[in-house]
Formats: C-alpha cells, sequence, structure tokens
C-alpha cells in the first residue's frame, strides 16, 4: 500500500498531486505529518509543501475545466473539514486530469456527486454566516462577531463582508476552531488568540465591554424582531428549519432563554 | 489554512476605552416605544425582497447591496426579515377599511423624527441585523407632505450619512411627479400598493382612493426607470433611478375577486418593463367591527400560496395566464399546484423524454424546476438517464414520473394512468404542509 505524508493544508495537497504525476506513483493513503502508519503500508513519500508546485496544479485545472467555478467545490470540499476530504479531493483531480474530455461536472460519477454535494453544504454554512453573524459595538470601537459553524467558512465569507463593512473596524471569530480575522478598515487579517478572553467563547460582550449605546440597539433590535411578527401566522416550525438552532445562542434578537437550549 | 499570526493589540483591547468612531448620537428612551408601533403598524406589508440591485462598495460610503436577497432573521410567523419595515408615522387622514392604521381605529400612534429614523437604519446596518429599509407612511395632511417627508430620510441617507445598502420606498397615492421622481433618485425600489384588484370595490374599501390614485405614480416610476436607462445609455454617468425598478401588492381575500382576474391584472402589470414583483397578502380580518370586509377565521394561505406560484410560472416559466386560469376555470385549484393542475387538464403534452427534450419543454414537467431543468441539461452531455440518475442530480422524481420516460424501461404515465388516477394518487390529504412550502418561496430563487 503507497502512503503519501503531507502537512494537512491544501497547498500540501496539491503539492502531492504535483509529485504523484511527477513520479507516476498513485497514493493509496494520504496521513497527516504526525499520523500513525497504517498496517502493511510501504516507507511513506513526505511531500513539501511547496507553492510553485501547487501552483502549477492549480493551472493545470484550471486550464482543463471549462465552468471555472466548479473549482470553488475543491476549496469548498477542503473546508468542510470532513475526514475523507483530502481523497476524495485527489481522485477528483486524477479523473480530471485523466479524462480525456471535461470530466468535472460529471454527475454520474459517484466522486463528483460527493463532492457536488459538499460544496452545496458549505456554501449554505457560509450563506448562514453572512446573514446570521450579528455585530456587537465594542467600548473600543470595533464589531465584534462571534459564532460557531459546522464548516471552516469564514474565508469564504471575507469577500462579502469587506465589501459591505469596509468602512468599520471588525473582528469576527470562529469560537469552535479558535481563530478569526480582523479587519483594520484595509484589509482582514488571520487572528488568533493566546489566551482569548471570555467574549470569544461565549460570543456575548459583558455590560463594560459595550460601546455606549450599544445595549439600548440590542434592545431596540429586539424590540423590533418582536414587533414584526404577525401573530395570525405564527409558525415556529418555519422559523425553525429557516434559522437553524446552531445559530441561536448568538442572536442578539433571540431572548437568551430560548439561546441555550440548541448546541 | 495560514499561520499563527498572534495577539494584535490594535483595538482588539476589550474593555479598554479608546474610541475610533465617533458616536453619533444616543437613542432616547421614547425611540423604543416608537419603533414598537410604527413596526407593528408596518408589519402587514408583504414585500420584504431586497433584490435587484448590486453595488459594490464605494470609498467613504456604508456598506452595499447584495443582488440577491439576504435574510438576516426569520420572525416567529416564518417570514424573512431583510429589510428594517417601519412607518414614518402611523397616522392617517384616510380611512381603508382592510387597514390597520385607519383614522377610525383607536390605536397608538406615533411619528419618527427624520434623524431617528436615518440614525435607527444606519446603526442597525452597521451590525449587520439588515440588509437596509422599507419605508411607508400613513398619510398626514395630504400626500405631498407626506412623500416629502419620507424623501428626506432616504435623501439624508444617501447624501448625509452616504449609505449604500438597499432602500425600498412606498410612493403615497396622489404624490406629485416630482417628488416621486426624487423618491426614485435615492430608493433601490418604489411601490405603490394596489391592495383591491378591481377598481369598484377600491372604491367601496378606500374612499379617498381610486385607480388613478394608483396608477398615476406607477407611470411616474415606470417613466423615471425608462428614461434613466435612456440617459445611461449616452451618459454613464447619468443618475440611476429606482434601480430595482417597482412592485406593488393585493390583498387576498378581502373581495370577491376571483383568481382569474387577480391573475390577469398581474400579467398586465408585468408587461411594464419596470414591474418586478407582485406580492400577494391572504387577507387577515384585523377591523373586525367593519361589516364590508368578509369575517375570515384565517387567512387564506393556501390560496395566496397557490397564486404566488401561478406568478412564477408567468414570471420564469413562460406560461400565460390563459393557460393558468381561464373562464371554465377562474380559480386556482388549492389541493393541487397550478403547473401540476395545467398538465392533468393537457395530458397530450406527456409524457416528455427526459433525454431529448428541450429546456422549455422540461420546464412545462411537474415536479422540475429552473435549477433541476438545467441539471438534466448538463447531466445528458455525459450520458443517457435513467431514473437513478435523474435522483443523483437532485430531480425529485414524486410527481415528476407520471409525465416523463428515461432511457429504462417505460413506467406508466399519465397516458396509461389518465389524469384522474395521477391526480388521486399526488393529492395530498394534508393541506397544512402546502402553507408552509409556500412562506419558503418567497425567498427562493431570484
Ligand atoms: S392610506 Fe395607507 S395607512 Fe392610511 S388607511 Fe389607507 S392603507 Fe392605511
Amino acid at each position: 500500500m503507497r502512503v503519501f505524508r503531507y502537512d494537512k493544508t491544501f497547498e500540501g495537497l496539491l503539492t502531492a498531486v504535483f509529485y504523484a504525476y511527477t513520479r507516476r506513483q498513485f497514493p493509496d493513503v494520504l496521513i497527516g505529518e504526525n499520523d500513525p502508519l497504517p498496517l502493511f503500508a510501504d516507507e511513506p513519500f513526505t511531500v513539501c509543501t511547496d507553492t510553485a508546485h501547487a501552483e502549477r496544479v492549480w493551472k493545470g485545472l484550471e486550464r482543463k475545466v471549462r465552468q471555472r467555478e466548479l473549482l470553488s467545490a475543491l476549496t469548498a470540499a477542503w473546508l468542510s473539514e470532513l475526514p475523507d476530504a483530502d481523497t476524495l479531493i485527489f481522485r477528483y483531480i486524477r479523473k480530471i486530469f485523466d479524462y480525456p474530455g471535461d470530466f468535472a461536472y460529471n454527475l454520474g460519477d459517484a466522486d463528483v456527486l460527493r463532492l457536488n454535494q459538499i460544496w452545496r453544504k458549505v456554501n449554505r454554512e457560509s450563506s448562514y454566516v453572512i446573514q446570521f453573524l450579528r455585530f456587537q459595538k465594542t467600548a473600543d470601537g470595533i464589531y465584534f462577531a462571534a459564532l460557531a459553524p459546522l464548516y471552516d467558512v469564514l474565508p469564504l465569507t471575507l469577500p462579502h463582508l469587506t465589501d459591505r463593512f469596509a468602512d468599520q473596524l471588525w473582528l469576527l471569530y470562529d469560537i469552535k476552531r479558535g481563530y478569526g480575522y480582523f479587519y483594520d478598515g484595509k484589509k482582514p487579517e488571520e487572528v488568533r488568540f493566546a489566551d482569548p478572553p471570555e467574549a470569544l467563547r461565549t460570543g456575548k460582550l459583558s455590560a463594560e465591554q459595550m460601546a455606549e449605546g450599544e445595549k439600548d440597539f440590542q434592545q431596540l433590535w429586539q424590540t423590533y424582531f418582536q414587533a414584526t411578527a404577525i401573530r395570525e401566522r405564527l409558525n415556529p416550525r418555519l422559523q425553525r428549519q429557516n434559522l437553524p438552532a446552531r445559530f441561536w445562542p448568538y442572536l442578539v434578537e433571540v431572548p437568551s432563554s430560548n439561546r441555550t437550549a440548541s448546541r | 489554512m495560514g499561520k499563527y499570526t498572534g495577539f494584535r493589540p490594535i483595538g482588539v483591547s476589550f474593555g479598554r476605552k479608546a474610541v475610533f468612531l465617533p458616536e453619533i448620537y444616543a437613542m432616547n428612551a421614547n425611540v423604543l416605544e416608537k419603533l414598537k408601533i410604527l413596526a407593528e403598524s408596518a408589519k402587514f406589508d408583504v414585500s420584504c425582497a431586497s433584490s435587484g440591485t448590486s453595488r459594490g462598495h464605494q470609498k467613504g460610503a456604508i456598506g452595499s447591496a447584495a443582488g440577491w436577497g439576504i435574510c438576516h432573521s426569520f420572525a416567529a410567523d416564518g417570514r424573512c426579515i431583510a429589510l428594517l419595515k417601519i412607518m414614518l408615522t402611523n397616522s392617517c387622514m384616510y380611512d381603508c377599511a382592510y387597514c390597520i392604521n385607519r383614522r377610525s381605529n383607536d390605536i397608538p400612534r406615533a411619528t419618527f423624527a427624520v434623524s431617528e429614523l436615518v440614525e435607527l437604519t444606519i446603526e442597525f446596518y452597521r451590525r449587520n441585523y439588515i440588509e437596509g429599509l422599507f419605508l411607508s407612511s400613513g398619510v398626514v395632511r395630504n400626500p405631498d407632505y407626506t412623500m416629502e417627508r419620507m424623501v428626506r430620510v432616504v435623501k439624508d441617507l444617501r447624501t448625509l450619512h452616504r449609505f449604500n445598502g438597499y432602500i425600498h420606498m412606498k410612493s403615497i397615492p396622489g404624490a406629485s411627479e416630482a417628488l416621486v421622481h426624487e423618491a426614485g433618485l435615492y430608493a433601490d425600489r418604489l411601490s405603490v400598493n394596489i391592495e383591491i384588484p378591481n377598481e369598484a370595490s377600491l372604491q367601496a374599501l378606500a374612499p379617498e382612493k381610486n385607480f388613478q390614485s394608483v396608477f398615476t405614480p406607477m407611470r411616474y416610476i415606470q417613466q423615471g426607470v425608462v428614461q434613466s436607462a435612456e440617459e445611461r445609455r449616452h451618459f454613464r454617468s447619468a443618475p440611476r433611478f429606482a434601480p430595482a425598478g417597482q412592485s406593488t401588492q393585493m390583498i387576498i381575500g378581502a373581495t370577491p375577486d376571483n383568481d382569474q382576474s387577480i391573475l390577469r391584472l398581474s400579467s398586465a402589470l408585468y408587461r411594464r418593463q419596470s414591474m418586478k414583483r407582485v406580492y400577494y397578502s391572504g387577507y387577515i380580518h384585523i377591523n373586525t367591527y367593519d361589516t364590508r370586509l368578509p369575517a375570515l377565521k384565517q387567512a387564506p394561505l393556501v390560496r395566496e400560496n397557490r397564486l404566488y406560484q401561478a406568478d412564477w410560472l408567468l414570471r420564469f416559466y413562460q406560461f400565460r395566464v390563459e393557460e393558468i386560469v381561464d373562464d371554465s376555470h377562474p380559480n386556482l385549484e388549492l389541493d393541487i399546484d397550478p403547473k401540476l393542475s395545467w398538465a392533468l387538464r393537457h395530458p397530450e403534452n406527456f409524457p416528455v423524454d427526459v433525454n431529448r427534450a428541450d429546456y422549455e419543454q422540461l420546464l412545462r414537467v411537474p415536479g422540475i424546476g429552473v435549477k433541476s431543468a438545467k441539471a438534466i441539461l448538463l447531466a445528458r452531455r455525459y450520458g443517457r438517464l435513467g431514473t437513478y440518475q435523474l435522483k443523483r442530480i437532485g430531480v425529485v422524481l414524486k410527481k415528476a414520473q407520471y409525465f416523463i420516460t428515461t432511457c429504462e424501461l417505460p413506467t406508466p404515465t399519465i397516458q396509461e394512468i389518465t389524469p384522474e388516477g395521477v391526480r388521486r394518487l399526488l393529492v395530498k390529504p394534508n393541506p397544512r404542509a402546502a402553507d408552509e412550502r409556500q412562506l419558503s418561496l418567497f425567498f427562493d430563487e431570484p
């Protein structure tokens, strides 16, 4: 059994594709740097991540796939963090290169189908983040939002958010993965915190951390949220369906008694 | 995933006071009360879509408008909250029978100061609560006086505060052309509600209104849109006028008008290029004392749903009104959707061969929507399609199976089972399910 070891980055994975083709040896298994070697494995080939090689593979894909946007499926699948995402992506790329025509949207193929399903789910999650993130203004003037999405989708939301909130400082934080993006008025940059303050674990600012007026605006929004519902048409099931429970704990408008029930 | 970048002390230090952006204004307590009253008063306007305009961020301005409508929350009625839907005032000198704000109702009244509403919009927007503002108003003093104050809100938002988010503004029936025109320079979408689909009933229920007071501002908007498009062909920098066009709303079930007359009116309205959406709002019996109105226990939600589906067929499926309803079937069937209803009346068009049919034919198959039809065309490039392949690309066969043939052995279709047989197989015993589907339909697709 042939094993490739790589650093579990997307660039690393593309580099692995590069070496597989130049060495004409294709791995049966991909493992991370510290993963134990599977039983009956040959001596693993260790991939040294190389951006130039990764770049070449990506360019090659762009030449081969007519509908470029289908390549976003690869990044999306990667961000899904599913355990077999890397082998799936690897197989898919091989099929694209080896198939004489354009294979990218051949839904009759099980890998293509699965990749597209993952892509759809990841996209939906990133739309949810764009819909449901709520900024709270901190005392030092930063708009802060934290949530815990199912997949690692924060990077996918950045183009929209930097466009929309270009003239304010903000920090968007992924509680589950322990990292976020801080936008300083020019570009978003990835941030991690050695010792995350409480707010980065709960998603909530304490009263002293809030800017003046922040509490008022939250209350105004809660009031609006209640007032705009039509009592004659109550439909909590539809509400739950449209607004998945995992986002409720971080929504300003949901009364806190309802927030904890989910997770 | 990038590398560890460390903690950036710049500004990320929660709890210390170091003001970056100037605090503009502090809300006073009665704004809360006003917001409550004026949101309650505005909520019956169903239009909620914020779609239709794409506008990237501009330097020095606040925000952007996404080309698709983003729902930021869902209220307890399951409806999308995309815009701050609010009235400038709910005082009104008119007495429309169907309206909660009519002057003969004894309800709390409130009026926002222009600056209060502007502030609220911006602060909500910056917190990602909303996509923008949906502004309407009761009529005070006269239409122009009211309209002028509304225009001041949207003008202040756009010019003073460089607000770049979405704005939908109601045009007051009877407002002057100059004011409608000014509103169009700042709003993305303008709307004038017809409310009652036939003039005699409208006048009986809303004595201060008639078709002319509704259609005249609609025409102003249409002219503004056409003229601006023409000017922009010559000068790229000519101002845009209501780039997301106009919309309107009809109340369903307050008067005896049948679906045929409603859909005919809709289709006539869609003939104007600026008319983007007609909304249908199931009548809710609020003013129970008014005997001119039917005492409905429940809003006609299923009918409302069927009208939206029919409207969809008009706009995206190349159906004509006469195919959906006619003199012998003037009302939509409640227990099946209008496309299925049409197909059962026209078995001669089926079955359709999914491996050969063109896009238009596929769209006519009950259960095959725009997405499925496109997926079928794409998937056909790689091989012939059977039911297995169809399911894999996401086509739901529950209804479609009786109207198609695939590359497999033929299964019984509408030809063998007969339309009555297919109807028996498909009719849902539970109409509640249909109600819930309806509400999601608002916000799906374009
Ligand atoms: S004019 Fe508008 S706000 Fe006034 S009563 Fe009629 S519908 Fe209601």
